[in-house]
């Protein structure tokens, strides 16, 4: 009954409890490092080398991109499903002006920044209209943006007649998928676009080192971890998706956030397109099965946000993202037939949100015991 | 006259219903006001349109005689008039210190340039704020959904105070407390009444509004029935116009 018998038991009591929570936290982390290791043993060098992994990494930034515009609008409470077709829509408008420019013999700088301004520009006001809709006229973000859904989507077909915008100016494709280094071993090195004229051979040698895509993915990931947990606008967007009522009454302009907030989310889709083009070279046109915005959504998840909104972290978003791109590359690099991808996908987005659910419990349970 | 702020046949509808019907009122600095009344008479649609909250479908507003317009809540806080609602308003995804300065977060510059959130300063001013009131949390830093109605009311309260309001509104603000914190609540009321606050302060408890008010007004379906000197009255008299015995507007 003395009480340094009891003290003992109630501090590892404790010290397990604090344990689990920072499992349960942080699992989406561990989950990622344990598919790398399984799939370097199934995928081999396959899987795990550099080139892989860096090709992981530059296919995934426009999903990081949109991933990091959908955690916006999650912690404000809402939701974005327009985000894959305004993508989509910025793509094929980029595209399409940079076609046209460069079809009329325009000077190539010239033709490439008018055609990223373009895809830049179209990609606000379907942002702004979702905004308005569900900041002035309470209609809910889940219908103002699959409004925003299908009239992207048909205003990109319209303009792109289903068909991928192509010819663009060759060097569009060389930024982006430039590297920061590119070494041919013992002889020369270059840094970001590929020199012309080397032989098959050479090519095939030529060590890339880190992608220019990830590089500005990651800075503009660091800008929005900035916005996001260091300034008002960022804290007044957790408020609101914890409390609308109490960050109204404290002064906050729910409105004017809430406005801002989808406008951002759209021009962010609006830079996965531009960036899009700058990868494959072409303007594309989402794809119905591409459900682009439910990956984001899922991605989001996994991240740790609640579709309930008031939490979610940038770097959680992005460990979600990682997590399903891992997923998918390495199962087909492992040679696993791809339907199981969307299965395990599926799976892991529900043990993300059981998590989510046991996560409290974890703690008032432990505490109550 | 002489009112620090002043409300003047405020009126507020939803859809049929007139919630506040063609009401005036007033609280002096040092004054405490108390509004009673039963469930639905009108008090918290009053004072959500005094914070800005709601507006008025019609009436005016006047501060330090001055007619003033409160559209939104950072209007009615420009001016200085704080207010503690019944919900509490705290967001409670966030921790103690974030909602004591929601709305009004203080940022520094790194390097000068970029503008950041300055957790540092707002923790050390909300500890202050807390020790003012003599108010125990043990971690600003913990979420409000893990701490108990009292601490929560009191984090609301001392969000109210830390800005240095002109005028205080409390619905309802020993609703959740227990009988020592009740206490400690009033004791605070007194003491912003000789700072020269004007606090208007909504309650169920007429023992609470007998033991701090100066004047106490009645409402009752969205009227004042009642506006008198809490010398003048008594228990007896004010719950006959809360249930409506009596009528008489002075």
């Amino acid at each position: 009954m003395s009480k340094s018998k009891q003290e003992p038991v109630v501090l590892s009591e404790y010290e397990a409890r604090k344990t689990a929570v920072v499992l349960a936290r942080n699992w989406a982390a561990l989950f990622l490092l344990f598919l790398i290791v399984v799939f370097s043993f199934s995928g081999g060098a396959g899987f795990f080398s550099a080139t892989n992994l860096q090709n992981v990494l530059h296919l995934s930034t426009t999903f990081l991109i949109l991933a990091a515009a959908q955690t916006f609008v999650i912690i404000s409470g809402g939701i974005d499903l327009s985000i894959g077709f305004v993508m989509g829509l910025s793509s094929v408008s980029a595209a399409k002006i940079m076609q046209i420019l460069h079809a009329g013999d325009n000077p190539v700088g010239m033709t490439i920044l008018i055609g990223m301004f373009v895809g830049l520009v179209v990609a606000v006001p379907p942002g702004l209209v979702s905004g308005i809709l569900i900041a002035k006229y309470k209609v809910p973000p889940f219908i103002a943006t699959l409004g925003m859904w299908g009239i992207t989507n048909g205003i990109t077909l319209h303009i792109c007649e289903g068909f991928p915008v192509g010819f663009l100016p060759q060097l569009v494709t060389k930024i982006g998928n430039g590297f920061l280094f590119f070494i041919l071993p013992g002889k020369e090195s270059w840094m970001l676009i590929r020199p012309d004229g080397l032989s098959g051979e050479e090519i095939r040698s030529l060590t890339r080192i880190i992608p220019s895509s990830t590089i500005f993915v990651v800075v503009l990931l660091l800008i929005l971890w900035h916005i996001l947990h260091n300034t008002k606008f960022g804290q007044h967007n957790y408020a609101i998706g914890g409390n609308e009522d109490a960050a109204l009454r404290s002064g906050i302009h729910v409105r004017r956030h809430l406005i801002i907030v989808y406008t951002l989310s759209s021009f962010l889709a609006g830079i996965a397109g531009v960036f899009n083009v700058f990868q494959t070279g072409i303007g594309n046109f989402t794809p119905f099965t591409a459900m682009y915005e439910l990956y984001a959504v899922a991605a989001v998840v996994i991240g740790g946000a609640s579709l309930s909104g008031g939490s979610g972290r940038i770097f959680g978003s992005v460990i979600g993202v990682m997590l399903i791109a891992t997923l998918e590359n390495g199962l087909s690099i492992s040679g696993v037939a791809p339907f199981y991808r969307f299965i395990a996908v599926g799976l892991i987005l529900i043990l993300a949100v059981t998590i989510d659910q046991l996560f409290p419990k974890l703690i008032s349970r432990r505490a109550a015991a | 006259m002489g009112f620090l702020l002043e409300a003047r046949n405020v009126t507020k509808t939803f859809g049929g219903l007139t919630a506040v019907d063609n009401v005036s009122i007033g609280v002096k600095s040092g004054e405490v006001l108390a509004i009673v009344g039963d469930n639905g008479a009108g008090k918290s649609t009053l004072i959500k349109m005094i914070s800005g909250v709601y507006s008025p479908d019609a009436g005016s507003f006047y501060f330090d005689d001055k007619q003033v317009k409160i559209e939104h809540p950072r209007d009615s806080l420009g001016l200085g008039i704080e207010t503690i609602y019944q919900d509490l308003a705290l967001a409670e995804n966030l921790n103690v210190y974030s909602n004591i300065f929601l709305g009004r977060e203080q940022t520094k510059r790194l390097l000068g340039l970029i503008e950041v959130l300055d957790h540092s300063y707002m923790y050390s001013e909300s500890r202050k704020i807390l020790e003012r009131l003599d108010i125990k949390i043990p971690a600003l830093k913990s979420k409000i959904s893990t701490l108990s109605g009292g601490q929560r009311q009191a984090v609301a309260i001392s969000r109210s105070i830390y800005w240095n309001a002109r005028v205080l509104i409390m619905d309802e603000p020993t609703a959740a407390l227990g009988i020592a914190e009740q206490r400690k609540v009033l004791d605070l009321v007194r003491s912003l009444k000789q700072h020269g606050i004007g606090v208007i302060i909504i309650s169920h408890q007429m023992h609470d509004v007998f033991s701090v008010a100066d004047r106490i007004v009645v409402m009752r379906r969205g009227q004042k029935v009642a506006d008198t000197k809490r010398d003048e009255t008594n228990t007896d008299e004010i719950v006959k116009y809360i249930v409506g015995a009596e009528t008489v507007v002075t």
